[in-house]
């Protein structure tokens, strides 16, 4: 960057001075607080209130150990999938066809070990190679065609069943051997020992919070040293705290089940790697410009057709990943698999605060909106209520989370 | 009438309010004759402007850019949108691209710049006397070409990112290695571009659309000085900025030409090409039908240029 001296300064000065700006190194002042962390921790927020009322009407049922456990393995699959789609909803695309795909790579990967007898390995190769060509179809269709993401990928959701349905010959298959379903049903148990308690499990989940207070601190350290307006000490410990206290009641309660659940861990690899691909990469700076703006993105000089054909390559191999997770769970692979997935994995991103405009959206958001929806379905499961009404519920709670995340959005008049 | 256009308020109007960072600083009586637009931009500004342009000494260098018989037609119509255009800048030297609505002028730059507009595109481009070919936006950047667009909101911001992502955004790799970007480095440049540009903003994560339009155009130029170009084509650089802001951008376009760099300007507005440019070219019908040195030209010369059939 050329250096630039700074014109006499009467002139500019005169012309309008910026205010004096007031650089804190923390403030406390309760009310910027609650409104600066609100608009960012809205769904945090709703999160913990959803988990204490469906905690209180299920009698605390839905926070037990097996619950907890129950809860991972039934939703990781759509939480696998809502990585992908808010990527691609950032990026002002959308998937509809990850149903689709799920059971298609579910299906190749059931024809493979259960048919042909290959070790789980190659089903599990040849899911991901299934999504990732997949991926590669839509992504030549969005990107270098120029078709729009909902189209093409509707023409996919319609295609790719139609495709499962001929490789299964319109049959289940079933059962997978018992390599093959531990991955979504298998548990890491006992590494360490413990009494009636997984320490291994313990042990993982206190890495990962020493971990992330560490990550957070540096954090903070830099944007105190670039002079960028940080949360009081004693707040910022708060933070940590609380949510170093849920990861590891959460862990307390897994180890007091059956250990750490396989999925958990292939999961949270994903949400860690995703998370950082799109804060802190070239590539994801370029997913959030060309949903911001795609002509200004264009004229900046980012490969607007590269990035586009390589984030539908990714949900597709995302897709793969989940139809290996659900065929796993489901001991094989139905012609109707993946139903509706799409649209949880789509209000899961939308819940976490992407907007449909594009540009904005980020992975642990979703992941938090994944968890509400799982949290919702399985509280209202638990307590015996109906499938039709669950839907309701489900229905409003996507409309008003999203409607007080625009309104949230627009008050804060959308500054950081 | 709400306006910037100081001649258009002297001569129609009864009283004038004037307006600033949202307080009204006085209203004049416009009936006496005695307001004139030095008045108003006294109240506007807060104090008097010599003039409407800042003083600059040309030193013209090598030559930098040199555009050869360029040639684009429409993307669909079957009419070329500019035809043969021929035109050089040096180092140091403000180069003003005058034409009507429809000469072609934006069309000109975007089909240079990466080959953003039109198709089958001829013609030959020089940096530095060498040939180079700017087949897309990223070769144009690396060339040392940038291009500051017409409409800011549209084609040049992201309105809902903040100015450190704005300011970063066509120079990722400056800040990146292996792909993985420096977010503290990220917010050091548009830092440093802040206090540079005098960008009135809290800080550099507030978001862009919050900002004013003098502020966001500061934001646009940041990010292309932050490339590192050798040539600058800015498109309509001042549009939609008010009488302050208009004399910060002039004066930093002036101490861009006096680093060395070379800068074109697209305007409308023939004043501003006359109080800012060492030679001005004149696009008529995507025909480029003049090149007058500054010192000769007048706004009926050009004005009959921009309107002349052919060259």
């Amino acid at each position: 960057m050329t250096s630039i001296k700074p014109p006499p300064k009467a002139e500019l000065a005169a012309a309008g001075s910026a205010p004096a700006v007031a650089l804190h190194a923390g403030t406390s002042d309760p009310r910027t607080l609650i409104m600066r962390n609100l608009r960012q921790s809205g769904i945090y927020v709703a999160f913990v209130v959803i988990v204490a009322l469906f905690a209180f009407l299920t009698d605390g049922v839905l926070l037990s150990p097996g619950n907890i456990t129950n809860i991972v393995l039934q939703y990781s699959y759509i939480l696998v999938l809502a990585i992908g789609m808010v990527i691609l909803i950032i990026a002002g695309h959308i998937d509809l066809s990850v149903g689709s795909v799920v059971a298609l790579t579910g299906a190749v990967s059931a024809v493979l070990v259960i048919q042909q007898g290959y070790p789980w390995g190659v089903g599990v190769a040849a899911a991901l190679a299934v999504g990732i060509a997949v991926g590669a179809w839509h992504g030549f269709w969005v990107a270098y065609v120029g078709m729009p993401a909902f189209i093409v990928t509707l023409a996919g959701m319609l295609l790719f069943r139609g495709l499962t349905l001929q490789v299964l010959d319109n049959i289940s298959l079933s059962p997978f051997p018992a390599d093959y379903t531990n991955i979504a049903t298998g548990f890491l148990n006992g590494l360490l020992g413990g009494q009636g308690y997984d320490a291994f499990t313990l042990f993982i989940a206190g890495f990962a919070v020493i971990g992330y207070a560490i990550s957070v601190y540096r954090t903070r350290l830099a944007r105190v040293r670039y002079q960028q307006s940080v949360e009081s000490f004693p707040l910022f410990v708060l933070r940590v705290a609380l949510v170093a206290a849920v990861v590891m009641y959460f862990a307390w309660q897994l180890a007091h089940a059956r250990g750490l659940p396989i999925v958990l861990i292939i999961l949270a690899v994903l949400v860690t790697a995703y998370g950082l691909m799109t804060r802190n990469t070239v590539f994801g700076r370029q997913v959030y410009a060309i949903g911001g703006n795609l002509s200004a993105a264009t004229l900046s000089g980012v490969k607007v057709r590269k990035v586009n054909f390589w984030i539908f390559v990714n949900m597709g191999f995302l897709a793969g990943v989940a139809g290996v997770i659900y065929s796993s769970r489901s001991n094989g692979a139905q012609p109707a698999a993946g139903n509706m997935f799409e649209l949880d994995a789509i209000a899961a991103a939308f819940i976490g605060g992407a907007a449909v405009a594009g540009g904005v959206g980020t992975v642990v958001g979703a992941m938090v909106g994944g968890l509400i929806m799982a949290v919702m379905s399985n509280g209202m499961q638990l307590m015996g209520i109906d499938q039709s009404t669950q839907s309701v519920v489900k229905g409003l709670v996507l409309l008003l989370a999203v409607a007080f995340d625009i309104y949230n959005k627009r008050r804060a008049g959308a500054t950081r | 009438m709400i306006s910037h256009k100081l001649n258009e308020i002297t001569a129609i109007a009864d009283s004038t309010t004037v307006i600033r960072d949202g307080r009204t600083v006085e209203t004049l009586d416009m009936r006496s004759g005695d307001v004139t637009q030095e008045r108003i931009i006294r109240g506007m500004v807060g104090r008097d402007l010599d003039s409407f342009y800042p003083d600059r000494v040309s030193e013209p260098g090598e030559e930098v850019l040199r555009i050869e018989d360029w040639t684009v037609w429409h993307p669909i119509q079957p009419r070329k949108v500019v035809d043969g255009a021929s035109l050089n800048v040096r180092a140091g030297e403000v180069v003003g691209i005058a034409g009507l609505m429809g000469a072609g002028r934006t069309e000109l730059a975007m089909s240079v710049f990466g080959r953003s507009y039109g198709r089958d595109i001829s013609g030959r481009l020089y940096m530095h006397g060498k040939p180079v070919r700017a087949r897309s936006v990223a070769e144009a950047i690396e060339n040392g070409i940038a291009y500051a667009t017409e409409d800011r909101k549209r084609y040049g911001l992201n309105l809902i990112a903040d100015v450190r992502a704005n300011v970063s955004a066509a120079a990722l790799g400056k800040l990146s290695r292996a792909g993985w970007v420096n977010g503290n480095e990220e917010i050091k440049v548009a830092e440093e571009s802040r206090q540079d540009m005098n960008i009135k903003t809290r800080t550099v994560m507030d978001v862009v659309g919050t900002l004013s339009g003098g502020n966001q155009q500061k934001v646009v130029l940041s990010k292309w000085l932050f490339t590192d170009p050798d040539v600058l084509i800015l498109d309509e650089p001042t549009r939609g900025i008010d009488v302050g802001a208009k004399y910060e951008i002039y004066t930093i376009i002036n101490r861009l030409v006096a680093e060395g760099k070379a800068v074109i300007v697209i305007s409308s507005e023939l004043p501003e090409l006359l109080g800012m440019c060492d030679r001005i070219y004149t696009l008529s019908a995507g025909r480029i039908t003049g090149e007058v040195p500054v010192d000769q030209a007048t706004q009926e010369g050009l004005m009959s240029f921009m309107t002349k059939e052919s060259s």
